[in-house]
């Protein structure tokens, strides 16, 4: 089964340069629907970065990324959540003064989704129903969290990309929304995971991709990953790989 | 009843009626048509600062183009009335579009911009060489077209086609999504909105309102400088009036401008010499302890309003 062929998204030697510093480097990786792939590295290796580009929120600077066949790169990201691309943010960025019901309402309208879920079955399945009509202002952060997730699902995504989604979150919501995560993906949607959490990593993604200074340098199982004396350099220093 | 019939049926409609009527009560026309000029001028301040966030300190920039537009259209062309105080509409929507680029600027920044771009079409417009077309410093005078009581009435049409237009903001997705943009623009562009379209609609928006009643105000004076019609009081006003009131909402600009320009009126017939005192400390108050304005007296109960 070739990449090309299944793949949603495909991103090749891509580079996004900052000043001089690459944040990423020719980086390049596919992923598959229904597939889970974890992104992990050490902070600065360029996960969000890459989520970033995908996401159309930073034009690329070099390389391609292209989804569902047709090239994305530095496509406006309104554009991109027509066609089917969402995510969450590493600190969630509700719209404070809008009720919690109306931050839903805003990405069904202008999500350009047909078959979406609706606001109360969203409210439902995120535990956002008690607080349906407060402003998102009031939620506590796992719950803005959910509501940032909640934003994203309403435009019916079928490439989904959580930045951190599961920080902060205490272990029995973290199982929770592990078998969230995973239901998800049954459906056929394709998500990319960015996450510091190895536990949470391992539970629910099918593969991941180490990155290292915008490079990748791993690409398989976690299990695998952590016996890889390059991944165990970068991630705990020189002295203790080999 | 939904409720946006409800806003129209309980706000708009009563607005309407009572500022249609008073002319027959009332002797002083004047003061009503400039309560009516400053209902429109606060909610289209209410359509650009409170659902898209951009304060707009130059905002009688689109009055005076519009107040412009209206006279050049009779001086020159001598088209009816109504149709010249749409020409100043327009006029106002080309000086928006012209400034769209402002919009990439936010907070003080475009409010200074703002203000600046008022100043220079002040100084565009004042300019002795252009004379020919705006009469340049020396004031327009028009004639043929003075009708306070049609002009009246166009500001009453205008002002509820405003109102109209807030509600239909605060009643649809379209207004949800402008405030969407003014809470956090990536994640409204996330939600699948295009930012710089709402931002520009908006902004035009507001613009012809301010470009209509400058037109209006144009009908209703005939004489008048362009220091007159491109006066920052008529942002500040409108802007303080809105916040006064709360904005985002369609009562609170209403609300604020019936309150604070009525106190205006009331102490300049009264005690005059106070004047800025009262004022000043009224402004102040409202600074230090209802930031979001009156209306916040009632949503911090847990109420809702319109």
């Amino acid at each position: 089964m070739s990449p090309e062929k299944t793949s949603i998204l495909d991103v090749s030697k891509l580079v996004k340069r900052f000043g001089g510093f690459h944040a990423l480097d020719g980086l390049s990786f596919h992923v598959v629907p229904g597939e889970i792939l974890g992104l992990v590295g050490p902070n600065g290796s360029g996960k969000t970065t890459a989520i970033n580009v995908i996401s159309g929120l930073y034009a690329p600077d070099g390389g391609e990324v292209v989804f569902d066949g047709a090239s994305a790169g530095g496509v406006a990201s309104h554009k991109l959540v027509h066609r089917g691309i969402n995510r969450t943010f590493q600190v969630p960025k509700p719209f404070l003064s809008l009720t919690v019901r109306e931050n839903i309402q805003v990405a069904l309208a202008y999500g350009g989704a047909t078959g979406a879920p609706s606001i109360a079955e969203l409210l439902e399945e995120y535990r956002l129903k008690e607080v349906a009509d407060r402003p998102a202002a009031d939620l506590n952060s796992a719950q803005q969290k959910m509501l940032d997730l909640t934003r994203a699902l309403a435009t019916r995504p079928r490439l989904l990309l959580l930045d951190e989604l599961a920080a902060g979150l205490n272990p029995a919501e973290l199982d929770w929304i592990a078998g969230r995560i995973k239901a998800l993906a049954a459906t056929g949607m394709a998500i990319i995971v960015v996450e510091h959490l190895m536990g949470f990593i391992e539970q629910i993604t099918d593969r991941v991709i180490v990155l290292n200074a915008g490079k990748e340098i791993f690409e398989g199982t976690l299990a695998t990953a952590v016996r890889e004396p390059q991944v165990i350099e970068v991630f705990l220093g020189g002295e203790h790989a080999h | 009843m939904h409720n946006a019939s409800k806003h129209l049926l309980f706000i708009l409609a009563p607005l309407v009626v009572v500022f249609a009527l008073l002319p027959g009560v009332y002797q002083n026309h004047l003061l009503l048509f400039n309560f009516v000029i400053f209902l429109i001028l606060a909610q289209g301040v209410n359509i650009i600062y409170g659902f898209t966030g951009y304060l707009p300190f130059g905002y009688v920039g689109f009055f005076g183009a519009g107040a412009y537009g209206f006279a050049i259209m009779v001086m020159h062309l001598h088209t009816p009335a109504p149709f010249a105080v749409l020409v100043g509409g327009g006029v106002a929507i080309l000086l928006g579009l012209l400034l769209t680029p402002l919009l990439r600027l936010s907070g003080a920044y475009f409010a200074i911009a703002n203000l600046a771009a008022s100043l220079a079409v002040l100084h565009f417009v004042a300019n002795p060489a252009l004379e020919g077309i705006t009469k340049g410093p020396y004031g327009v005078s028009l004639t043929g077209t003075f009708n306070p009581t049609h002009a009246y009435y166009a500001a009453v049409v205008v002002m509820a086609l405003t109102v109209g237009a807030v509600v239909y903001l605060k009643n649809s997705p379209f207004g949800l999504a402008l405030q969407a943009v003014r809470e956090d623009a990536v994640s409204a562009s996330m939600a699948g909105v295009n930012i710089i379209k709402m931002r520009v609609i908006a902004w035009l928006a507001s613009a012809l309102v301010a470009g209509l009643a400058g037109g209006i105000y144009a009908w209703y004076v005939s004489v008048f400088y362009p220091d007159n019609v491109f006066s920052g009081e008529f942002s500040i006003f409108a802007i303080v009036f809105a916040l006064f009131g709360g904005v985002a909402t369609i009562t609170g600009p209403i609300v604020g401008v019936l309150i604070l320009y009525g106190i205006y009126n009331l102490i300049g017939f009264t005690t005059p010499q106070y004047f800025q005192l009262i004022y000043g400390l009224l402004i102040m108050g409202l600074v230090l302890f209802l930031p979001a304005g009156l209306v916040s007296l009632a949503t911090r109960r847990g109420w809702h309003v319109p």
